[in-house]
C-alpha cells in the first residue's frame, strides 16, 4: 500500500514534458507508442487512482454499524455528507501522532543501518572485479526468491529466547539467562534492516559502478590521500544513489506491517498497526482510511522535496 | 615551431654533462603471467617533450602509470631528479596526470577543478585564486571558471584537464592520449598550443600515444615500445629516416622492405641481394655486415621516384605496373605491382597544379632510389 506512492510521483513529473511539443501531443494516444504507454497509466488509474479516490472517499464519512460500514458520501437528499471529522479526530487523539513519530524513527534509524551496511557492500561489489560482479549482485537479490514471511519467521527463531543465538550463547557459557530479543524495537530493527537491505544495496551499487574511477586516480594524483579521494569525490558523486536508496527503504519501511507485528513487542506502535486494528479490530473504516490518506501524504512530501532536488541538478 | 623548439633542446641529451632528469632503471611490470613492460631503460631530460609511442597493449600506459604511482613496478628503479620514487604513492609524488578520459570532477566548475591540487596542498585562499587564474588564463579558458564540465565542448574539457594539471607546477606532466578524443581539425590545433604551453611553463612533458603523427610533430625525442620493451629512442627524424628494426620501421609511416642477404661492399655501399624481386640493391650504409649476413632494406615509399621513361642516375632500378592509385590531394600513393607479383608502394608530391596525371593507371613504369634513400635492417 505505501509503495504506491514512488509510483505516482513520475507522473507529476512527466506531464510538463509533452505540454512542451503541442504538435506531438494531439495524436500521441493513438500512435503505437502512446498505446504502449496508456497501458501502465490505465493500469495506475484503476489499481491506484480509482482506490485512492474510495479511501478518501471514506475517510471523509462516518461510521455506522452497517454494510458498508461507512455513511454514503450524498445524503437521501443529495446533500454532501463529507466531514473531517476523522482527521480532527487523529490530530486530537496523541495515540495516532505517536503512531506516526514512532513510525518514522524505526523507518530513519532502519534507513541509516541500511545505509550504514549497504554502502561497503555496494562499494565493494562496483570494485570487485567484473567477473564476479554478477554474482556478487546474483546473492544480493538471492533472498528475494524465498517468500518475504518465511524469511521474518527465520528471525523469530534466530531471535527467540532459546533460539539460535541465545542457545549459542549460553552454551558458550557467555551468559546464563537469554537476552530478551524478540518483542523489541532491536528485532524491528534487524527485521527492516535484513528485509530492505537489498533496496538499498541496489541503487549505490548502480552509482557507484557507474563512477569513472579514473576521477579518484585523479584525486590522488593531484594530493589527495585515499580517504580524502573518498570524501571528496566517490561520495559527493554517489549521493543520487544514497538518495534513491534510503527512499526505497524509508517509505515502505514506514508503513511497514508484517515485521513489527511478528517481531515487535506489543509497546512498539507503528502505524501499519494501527491502520490494520482501525480497519479489522473496530472496524472503523473512515478512520483507519484518514490514518491512510495522513501517511500518504507524510510519505509524499520527502518525495517530492527529492523530485525537486533531481530537477535543479539536471537544471544546472 | 617545432624547429625552433627542437635546437633549443636537442642539445641537451647530446651533452652528457647534463643529468638526466628521470632515470628509469629496468622497469619490469607483470599482472600475473603476463608481462606488460619488460625491462624498460629510459632517460629523459628536463623540458623535454617526450613521446611514448606505441600500438595498443605494447606497455606504454603501463609504464606512465608507474610514472604517476598508480602502479608499482614488479622490478627496476624509477628516479625523479635524482630522487627515487618507485615507491611514493600517487599523492606524495611531484607529478601530475592529464588522463585520456580528462577525469575532470563532475560536480566541481571549472575554477574547483583546477583549485582542486592546491587545496589538497593547503595553498593559501588568495594564492590559489592567483594561480588559478593564471593557469585558466594560460588555457584561453578565463571566462568559462564558473561553469561546470558538462557545460564545455570537448577542446574546452581538454583544456580544463591541462590547466588542472599545470597549475600544481609538477616536475613532471604526463598526458595519456592527450589529443585522441579531438576531432582532427582541432587536434592540430591543440598540438601546437601544447607545444607553445610547454615551452611557457617550462615543465617536462610525457607524452603517451599510439598516434604517430602526434607524436612526430609534438615531441622533442620519441621511445617507441613494442611488446613492452623500448625499441627504439630518437628524434622523430632519426626515428622516421633511419629506424633501428623492422617494427620501428614498419611501425612509423609506411615503408617498402625487401628481405635477402649481403653480398658485399663497394665502397660506402653495402650491397644486399634480394631473391624475392630477383635484383641487387644498394644502401649506402657504415654498418660492418658479413657477406651473407640476413638483411633488409626499407625504403620510405617518398624515396622512390616512378616515371614512365626510364630513370637515370639511379642506382635502384626496377619496373612494374600500376595496379592502384590513389590522390590525396597534396600527395598521390602508387601502388606499383613488380613482375613477380610484389607491390611496392610509392607516393610524390603533387606539386604541379594540373588535373593530368603524368603516370596512371596499369601505366609500365620506371622505379628507382638512390642508395643513400635506403636504410637496411638486420632486426
Amino acid at each position: 500500500m505505501s509503495a504506491e506512492p514512488p509510483i505516482a510521483a513520475p507522473t507529476s513529473a512527466a506531464a510538463p514534458a509533452p505540454a512542451a511539443e503541442p504538435r506531438l501531443r494531439r495524436g500521441f494516444w493513438l500512435s503505437g507508442r502512446g498505446a504502449v504507454t496508456a497501458v501502465p497509466y490505465f493500469w495506475l488509474f484503476l489499481f491506484f487512482l480509482v482506490p485512492f479516490a474510495i479511501v478518501l472517499k471514506i475517510s471523509l464519512a462516518q461510521p455506522i454499524i452497517a454494510q458498508p460500514p461507512f455513511t454514503p458520501l450524498f445524503g437521501l437528499d443529495g446533500s454532501l455528507q463529507a466531514s473531517l471529522d476523522n482527521y480532527r479526530f487523529l490530530w486530537e487523539d496523541s495515540l495516532y501522532l505517536v503512531a506516526y513519530l514512532n513510525s518514522m524513527k524505526l523507518a530513519a534509524i532502519s534507513t541509516l543501518l541500511c545505509l550504514a551496511i549497504g554502502y561497503p557492500m555496494a562499494y565493494g561489489m562496483a570494485k570487485a572485479p567484473p567477473s564476479i560482479r554478477n554474482i556478487l549482485l546474483l546473492l544480493v537479490i538471492l533472498p528475494f526468491w524465498t517468500s518475504f514471511l518465511l524469511r521474518v519467521y527465520a528471525w523469530m527463531g534466530i531471535l527467540r529466547n532459546n533460539g539460535l543465538i541465545n542457545n549459542t550463547l549460553i552454551w558458550l557459557g557467555v551468559i546464563d539467562q537469554p537476552i530478551q530479543m524478540m518483542n523489541t524495537d532491536f528485532a524491528i530493527y534487524i527485521g527492516i534492516t535484513y528485509s530492505y537491505l537489498p533496496f538499498m544495496i541496489l541503487p549505490l551499487y548502480a552509482a557507484l559502478e557507474r563512477l569513472d574511477p579514473d576521477l579518484v586516480e585523479a584525486a590522488q594524483d593531484l594530493g589527495c590521500k585515499p580517504w580524502k579521494a573518498f570524501a571528496t569525490i566517490t561520495l559527493p558523486l554517489s549521493i543520487p544513489g544514497i538518495v534513491a536508496g534510503s527512499l526505497l527503504v524509508f517509505i515502505p519501511a514506514v508503513g511497514e506491517f508484517v515485521i513489527p507485528s511478528l517481531l515487535g513487542g506489543p509497546d512498539s506502535l507503528m502505524i501499519g498497526r494501527v491502520l490494520w486494528d482501525e480497519f479489522f479490530g473496530n472496524r472503523d473504516w473512515p478512520v483507519a482510511s484518514a490514518v491512510a490518506i495522513a501517511l500518504l501524504l507524510f510519505l509524499v512530501v520527502p518525495i517530492m522535496l527529492f523530485q525537486r532536488m533531481q530537477l535543479r541538478r539536471q537544471g544546472s | 615551431m617545432s624547429g625552433t623548439a627542437s635546437s633549443s633542446v636537442s642539445t641537451q641529451w647530446n651533452r652528457p654533462a647534463e643529468p638526466p632528469f628521470i632515470r628509469i632503471e629496468g622497469v619490469v611490470k607483470r599482472f600475473g603471467d603476463f608481462v606488460a613492460v619488460d625491462g624498460v631503460d629510459l632517460e629523459i631530460y628536463r623540458k623535454e617533450l617526450f613521446c611514448l609511442l606505441g600500438g595498443s597493449g605494447c606497455g606504454k600506459t603501463t609504464l606512465l602509470r608507474m610514472l604517476a604511482g598508480f602502479e608499482r613496478p614488479s622490478e627496476g628503479r624509477i628516479y625523479l631528479d635524482g630522487v627515487d620514487v618507485t615507491d611514493a604513492p600517487p599523492y606524495e609524488r611531484p607529478v601530475n596526470m592529464m588522463f585520456q578520459s580528462y577525469a575532470l570532477f563532475p560536480h566541481m566548475s571549472v575554477e574547483g577543478n583546477v583549485a582542486f591540487g592546491l587545496k589538497q596542498d593547503r595553498v593559501p585562499a588568495p594564492e590559489i585564486r592567483r594561480r588559478v587564474t593564471e593557469a585558466l588564463e594560460l588555457v584561453q579558458l578565463g571566462p568559462f571558471a564558473k561553469r561546470k564540465p558538462h557545460q564545455l565542448s570537448g577542446g574546452q574539457r581538454q583544456r580544463v584537464a591541462l590547466a588542472r594539471a599545470l597549475v600544481k607546477r609538477p616536475k613532471l606532466l604526463l598526458l595519456d592520449e592527450p589529443l585522441a578524443a579531438l576531432d582532427k581539425k582541432l587536434r592540430e590545433h591543440t598540438q601546437f598550443e601544447l607545444m607553445t604551453i610547454q615551452e611557457e611553463v617550462g615543465i617536462t612533458f610525457l607524452v603517451v600515444t599510439h598516434d604517430q603523427e602526434e607524436a612526430m610533430s609534438l615531441s622533442t625525442r620519441i621511445a617507441v615500445m613494442d611488446r613492452g620493451r623500448i625499441a627504439q629512442v630518437g628524434t622523430p627524424t632519426e626515428i622516421y629516416e633511419y629506424p633501428a628494426t623492422r617494427f620501428t620501421a614498419d611501425f612509423i609511416g609506411s615503408i617498402n622492405l625487401f628481405e635477402g642477404e649481403v653480398t658485399g661492399r663497394e665502397g660506402e655501399e653495402l650491397r644486399v641481394a634480394v631473391p624475392e624481386i630477383a635484383a641487387e640493391l644498394r644502401v649506402r650504409s657504415d654498418r660492418e655486415l658479413a657477406v651473407g649476413t640476413a638483411a633488409c632494406v626499407a625504403v620510405r615509399p617518398e624515396k622512390i621516384s616512378i616515371a614512365r621513361q626510364p630513370l637515370d642516375g639511379l642506382d635502384n632500378a626496377l619496373q612494374g605496373r600500376v595496379r592502384d592509385l590513389g590522390y590525396l590531394g597534396n600527395l598521390s600513393v602508387y601502388r606499383v605491382e613488380l613482375p613477380n607479383g610484389r607491390l611496392v608502394k610509392v607516393t610524390t608530391a603533387n606539386t604541379r597544379h594540373s588535373t593530368d596525371r603524368e603516370v596512371d593507371w596499369e601505366d609500365q613504369v620506371h622505379l628507382g632510389w638512390r642508395p643513400a634513400a635506403a636504410v637496411v635492417l638486420t632486426e
